[in-house]
Formats: C-alpha cells, sequence, structure tokens
C-alpha cells in the first residue's frame, strides 16, 4: 500500500511507517489531494470513509520544536478491503494553509472547518471556512499550544 | 398583628402550600445530567410525588428553570433568554456541579457557574447527582416555595 503510494507521488512522500500494521505515509502538501484521490479511487485501495481530519501542534514537542509546528491528519478506512491508512501534513506556523478534501468526501466541509476553529488552519478552496464549534466572537484558536490557559471570551456575564 | 394581617398570611401560606405542589419545570438539559434527570423523572423514583412530574418545554408556562448539564459560553445567551422568557414567580434549580461551578471543566468553553449569568435558587451538586439528591433538592425547594421566601 505505501509502496505503490511511493511510486505514484515520488518525492512528495516524505516518510511512511507500518509499525504493527498501523500503514502511516508523511506527504508534502504539494501532493496531498493527489495522494487522497489515488487513495479513494485506486481499486486495490479503495479507501471510501474519511474517517477523520485533524490536526497536531507540535510546539515545544520534544525533538519536534525545529520542524514545522503543525501536522494535519488524515485517517482513511476502506469498507471494501477493510484496511485503514493514515496520511498526515506537515505545515508551516507562517503559512498554515493546506487544500481543501471537500471535493473528495463531503464531511471534510466540516471536519476542516473544526481544524481552523481548533488550529487556525486555512483550507485552500474550501467553500465556508467559518468557525463549526466556537462562536464567531471567539478570538483565537483554543487548541493552539501558545493558546493562553486562562484566556476566557464569554459573550454574557462577568469578563474573567 | 390584626385580622387584616392574619388574613393575609393565611393566603400567602395557602398559596405557598399549593405553589410546591404544582411545580411545572422547564427541563434545560445540556449534557449527560440528563441521565439522571430521566432517572429521576422516571417511576421508579417519581418526581410526580412532588408535584413535579409535568415538563413543560416552554419557558412561559414553567415555573422553575432546571439547568441540568454543563453550559458553555456559546449556550449562555439562549440560557439567559429562556430565563427571561419566563413568567414570575420562577426559581431555578443548578443540577449537577457544571452548572454549579463549572465542576472540572476549567477552559475556554464553560460558564463557571450559572449564577454568573441567572440567580440560582436551589444548587444540586453531584456529577451526576443521584436521583435522592435530586428529591432533596426538589424538597429544599418546594420548602423555599412554600414560605414564600421569592426573590423579585
Amino acid at each position: 500500500m505505501l509502496a505503490r503510494l511511493g511510486r505514484r507521488l515520488g518525492g512528495r512522500l516524505l516518510a511512511t511507517h507500518d509499525e504493527r500494521g498501523d500503514h502511516t505515509a508523511v506527504v508534502a502538501r504539494e501532493g496531498i489531494i493527489e495522494a487522497l484521490g489515488f487513495c479513494r479511487d485506486e481499486p486495490d485501495l479503495r479507501f471510501n470513509v474519511l474517517v477523520d481530519l485533524t490536526a497536531v501542534d507540535y510546539l515545544k514537542f520534544p525533538g519536534r520544536e525545529d520542524g514545522p509546528r503543525f501536522e494535519v491528519v488524515y485517517h482513511l478506512y476502506s469498507i471494501p478491503h477493510n484496511h485503514r491508512l493514515r496520511l498526515k501534513v506537515p505545515v508551516e506556523q507562517d503559512d498554515a494553509v493546506v487544500p481543501t478534501a471537500t471535493s473528495l468526501w463531503p464531511i471534510a466541509n466540516w471536519l476542516e472547518r473544526e481544524v481552523w476553529d481548533m488550529f487556525g488552519i486555512r483550507f485552500a478552496g474550501h467553500p465556508d471556512l467559518r468557525r463549526l464549534l466556537l462562536y464567531e466572537e471567539f478570538e483565537g484558536h483554543p487548541l493552539r499550544k501558545d493558546y493562553p490557559i486562562e484566556r476566557r471570551h464569554p459573550l454574557i456575564g462577568p469578563k474573567v | 398583628m390584626g385580622v387584616g394581617g392574619f388574613f393575609t398570611s393565611k393566603l400567602d401560606e395557602a398559596i405557598g402550600w399549593a405553589r410546591k405542589f404544582s411545580i411545572f419545570q422547564y427541563p434545560f438539559v445540556t449534557a449527560c445530567c440528563g441521565m439522571e434527570y430521566m432517572a429521576t423523572a422516571c417511576s421508579h423514583y417519581d418526581v410526580d410525588r412532588f408535584g413535579a412530574g409535568l415538563p413543560r418545554f416552554s419557558p412561559r408556562q414553567a415555573d422553575v428553570l432546571f439547568v441540568v448539564g454543563t453550559i458553555s459560553h456559546k449556550m449562555a445567551p439562549v440560557l439567559k433568554r429562556i430565563y427571561d422568557q419566563m413568567c414570575e414567580p420562577k426559581w431555578v434549580v443548578a443540577f449537577g456541579v457544571c452548572t454549579c461551578t463549572g465542576g472540572f471543566y476549567n477552559n475556554y468553553a464553560t460558564v463557571q457557574g450559572i449564577d454568573t449569568i441567572i440567580p440560582v435558587d436551589v444548587y444540586i451538586p453531584g456529577c451526576p447527582p443521584r436521583p435522592e439528591s435530586v428529591i432533596d433538592g426538589l424538597m429544599k425547594l418546594q420548602e423555599k416555595i412554600a414560605t414564600g421566601a421569592q426573590r423579585y
């Protein structure tokens, strides 16, 4: 599975591992939509479910202080073949944009809105990139590791 | 106390007694406490014994606002609006620690106690409170209603 992905993507496949059947591929941002489309449409792969789309903030993570700050993570599942795959895309803080996957899986619409809401990562080409869980008056993105733990944005009531 | 005062106080007592057994509640259920609320309302614990068996899903016809479950900052204006829509006399019960103090949620999303938004008459702690605690809280509320310790 990972080898086929590597043949298709070439240099845009940055790293892979399949520790105990946990197939994971790190893909450059330029190749992610092609990789996702390939995984969905290739008859042997047929990853027809986008199980989850989320992100990780590696700020101050031991050993990752210098690397790209964020990673956007795609979890794929194939109902016909009963296999799974994880794709990761490293994202820099200053250029936190990833192409949208809404054209491949409609559920990506809300998942990407949640990632924007919580991590402040934009998705280029998304049809409606508003906050999903929080309200428009909220400032900042609370799951970022540098979000102040005491900061509150109450709509009514005391401003604690 | 004159004769008039005697009748007024007796009338208040009678009204208080009638009110405490006709609690029309509005359950504002947002989280897991709702399960215990349902357990309390069902036949085993039978909250109808206290005259509080009929939930009204309209705040305009309700006397008691049961705030059951965590209130987020996004939900706070909704709760305030529901409270404002209720007619006097009205009472508020904070059901579970999340509504009392925010519980173990002290984060960007959660209101640290609904008493920062609306006045509360009875606090029922617990995560979630057992039906016995809820009934205890309800009886305390009945006492409060009957003695006319009202807040306008």
